[in-house]
């Protein structure tokens, strides 16, 4: 978004699936920029890609045309082993930690393997780099010995953090990392993760269905449905002003802890439908539009992507000033 | 006898060394809608599940004064009276619908199934009411939609199928355990919308267990919250989110992060519940973590009332 260059970036991706000798369109024609050290939020509802937009990003998974690129180099170019060594530079973390770290390693084996695959240390010297790693994410050293089951769901995620970052990443993909976890668990978390982003100079990609959260932890949203980014700016902004209806429909299902104004949301919904119909998806026309209360003939036509203030940008034909 | 339909006071549930539910009391009137929110180990879905009887007798000691339900006294219950109450007296909506519908049967077979069992009907009106359920829950071509499985449906149709399987048997009360947790926020709203319309037509009693404080504000009449297995405080909706009493109410309230006003820096809590369910509790199991700790809090309070708030904090002493 600014005049230096991008950490990393996405343009014209796609990704398109056969089923049953049917096309699915996972993404389509992303671009999408992010600058180093900002911690850029992908909300949207499930199915939308904004996982499968992680998974391209960190090019786990190959998109049918487009460029990924990371500080310049285009990942879908390189080889097998030119991608490996550039993978200790992209990490990811999951949002079940139970499932993503292997329950036959020690904590200690399972911090130290980023940094003997990588050749940053051997497993016989790792330990102290592990040791102030673990302490690093408010667990104490002597935990190394132990194994995942041990621990309770946020000391697994802190354990799931340390491993992502123990090798000194620069792009790290949260794939919903704290919607396993409890309320009083989650404030510590998003603080560990700012502090790291802070002393490690990371860059977050942080993929999220939680509005509050992401207000509160991303410097910046973009909103996805059916593959496409159609809103893209500051999270204060985006949610007090959405400038796609898909946005404001979001928000306005987001529910508040206060029961007068809950009462009201919900005798203003009244019957109204917001689920989208199971129709084939038309990829010329705006995704919204079967659930959009201002649909208008030329939604039929994909609008364009532009700028509807300086840091934001909408795809919707309201913005078009014919 | 008591006319409330739920009606539960010193329940205890152990699973062997754990302690999941101590000394837990609940009444749910007829046609009020009572939260019981807490986070995970707090003992919620355990009390649930002994509302009906469904904890195993074999790994599981569930021990109370009084837990009756609809008239049910579950101390004492029959295998049939136990099925009659589930289904029956009272429908329950799970946050699974893909675990909890049978994937071998059609929908049809499984709401007509509840249809045959509490409602004596024959096959062919079963099924006719099987449809007029499917579409009073927002299914569309219901008839059709009879013959389909479980897979077939979207995550918030399936949830209403199994609303509808749940309303099948005419029950007096809803129980409802994070029957949104799965779903997109767009079809939480609808389901939420949907839940609160059918208890008011039918006039049914509701309780719904949820970790979403936010979520309860705008569904039930009284919110109980509990922690490490025990209730920590009881309230009307709007004295809970207005004037929580008890520090864990407040932490929590303060924890949740919302669209609605300026950001604010969460509340920070000092450490994660240490497994409340193990041990015996001489003291408050929350004054470990509790910001306003006093000499008095090593010993476990009681419930203290003020106004219509009951709270276990001897701040309220």
């Amino acid at each position: 978004m600014t005049g230096a260059a991008p950490l990393a970036e996405m343009a014209g991706v796609s990704v398109r699936y056969r089923r049953a000798g049917r096309l699915s369109h996972g993404l389509i024609a992303i671009d999408l920029q992010l600058a180093a050290n900002a911690t850029v939020a992908v909300v949207g509802e499930s199915g939308c890609g904004k996982s499968t937009l992680g998974r391209v990003l960190l090019h786990l998974q190959q998109p049918s045309e487009g460029a990924v690129r990371f500080r310049g180099e285009d990942l879908t170019l390189l080889k097998r082993a030119e991608l490996r060594r550039r993978r200790r530079a992209m990490q990811m973390i999951f949002q079940d930690p139970f499932a993503s770290l292997n329950a036959r390693m020690t904590i200690g084996e399972t911090l130290a393997e980023p940094l003997v695959v990588h050749g940053l240390a051997r497993w016989r010297d790792a330990r102290p780099r592990v040791a102030a790693m673990l302490e690093r994410v408010g667990l104490e050293p002597g935990v190394a010995a132990r194994y995942p089951h041990e621990f309770s769901g946020g000391q697994r995620q802190r354990i799931a953090i340390a491993r992502a970052v123990i090798a000194e990443p620069e792009l790290v993909v949260a794939d919903e990392p704290l919607s396993a976890l409890d309320m009083t668990v989650q404030g510590q978390i998003v603080s560990l993760l700012a502090s790291l982003q802070e002393t490690l100079s990371l860059t977050y990609l942080f993929i999220s269905h939680d509005l509050p959260l992401v207000r509160e932890f991303a410097g910046r949203v973009v909103v996805m449905i059916a593959g496409r980014i159609v809103e893209d700016g500051p999270p204060d902004a985006v949610f007090a002003t959405p400038a796609h209806p898909y946005t404001k429909l979001l928000v306005s299902c987001v529910p508040v802890p206060d029961p007068a104004q809950e009462r009201a949301r919900q005798a203003a919904a009244g019957n109204t439908s917001t689920i989208a119909a199971a129709e084939a998806p038309d990829h010329a026309a705006c995704p919204f539009r079967s659930r959009c209360p201002h649909a208008m003939p030329i939604c039929a036509t994909m609008p364009p992507f532009r700028h509807v203030a300086p840091d934001r940008q909408a795809a919707c034909w309201l913005h078009e000033s014919s | 006898m008591s006319t409330h339909l739920v009606d539960v006071s010193g329940l205890d549930v152990r699973f062997g060394a754990t302690h999941a539910v101590r000394d837990f009391s609940l009444a749910v009137a007829q046609g009020e809608s009572v939260g019981l929110v807490g986070e995970s180990g707090s003992g919620k879905s355990a009390a649930l599940l002994a509302l009906l009887g469904l904890h195993p007798e074999a790994r599981v000691q569930v021990s109370a004064r009084t837990l009756r339900v609809g008239g049910t006294d579950l101390l004492s219950a029959t295998g049939p009276q136990l099925r009659d109450l589930r289904g029956g007296v009272a429908g329950l909506i799970f946050q699974d619908p893909l675990a909890a519908l049978n994937p071998l049967l059609t929908v049809g077979a499984q709401v007509s199934e509840v249809l045959r069992r509490h409602r004596r009907l024959p096959a062919r009106a079963a099924r006719q009411e099987a449809a007029a359920l499917l579409a009073l829950v927002g299914i569309t071509d219901a008839q059709a939609r009879l013959g389909h499985y479980p897979h077939e449906f979207s995550g918030g149709m399936r949830q209403r199928v199994m609303i509808a399987t749940a309303l099948a048997g005419q029950p007096r009360l809803l129980l409802a355990d994070e029957p949104t947790t799965a779903l997109d926020v767009s079809v939480q709203s609808e389901i939420v919308r949907l839940i609160l319309r059918l208890r008011a037509e039918r006039g049914m009693g509701l309780l719904w267990v949820t970790h979403d404080l936010a979520l309860m504000a705008g569904i039930v009449d009284r919110v109980v919250v509990m922690y490490a297995g025990r209730v920590m405080e009881t309230a009307p909706v709007d004295a809970l989110y207005g004037r929580p009493r008890h520090p864990y109410t407040q932490t929590l309230l303060a924890s949740l992060p919302r669209l609605d006003r300026p950001h604010r820096p969460r509340a920070a809590l000092p450490a994660e519940a240490t497994a409340p369910g193990h041990g015996a509790q001489t003291g408050c199991p929350f004054a470990p973590r509790c910001p306003r700790r006093f000499s008095a809090c090593d010993t476990l309070p009681p419930l203290f009332t003020d106004g219509a708030t009951q709270a276990a904090c001897w701040l309220l002493a």
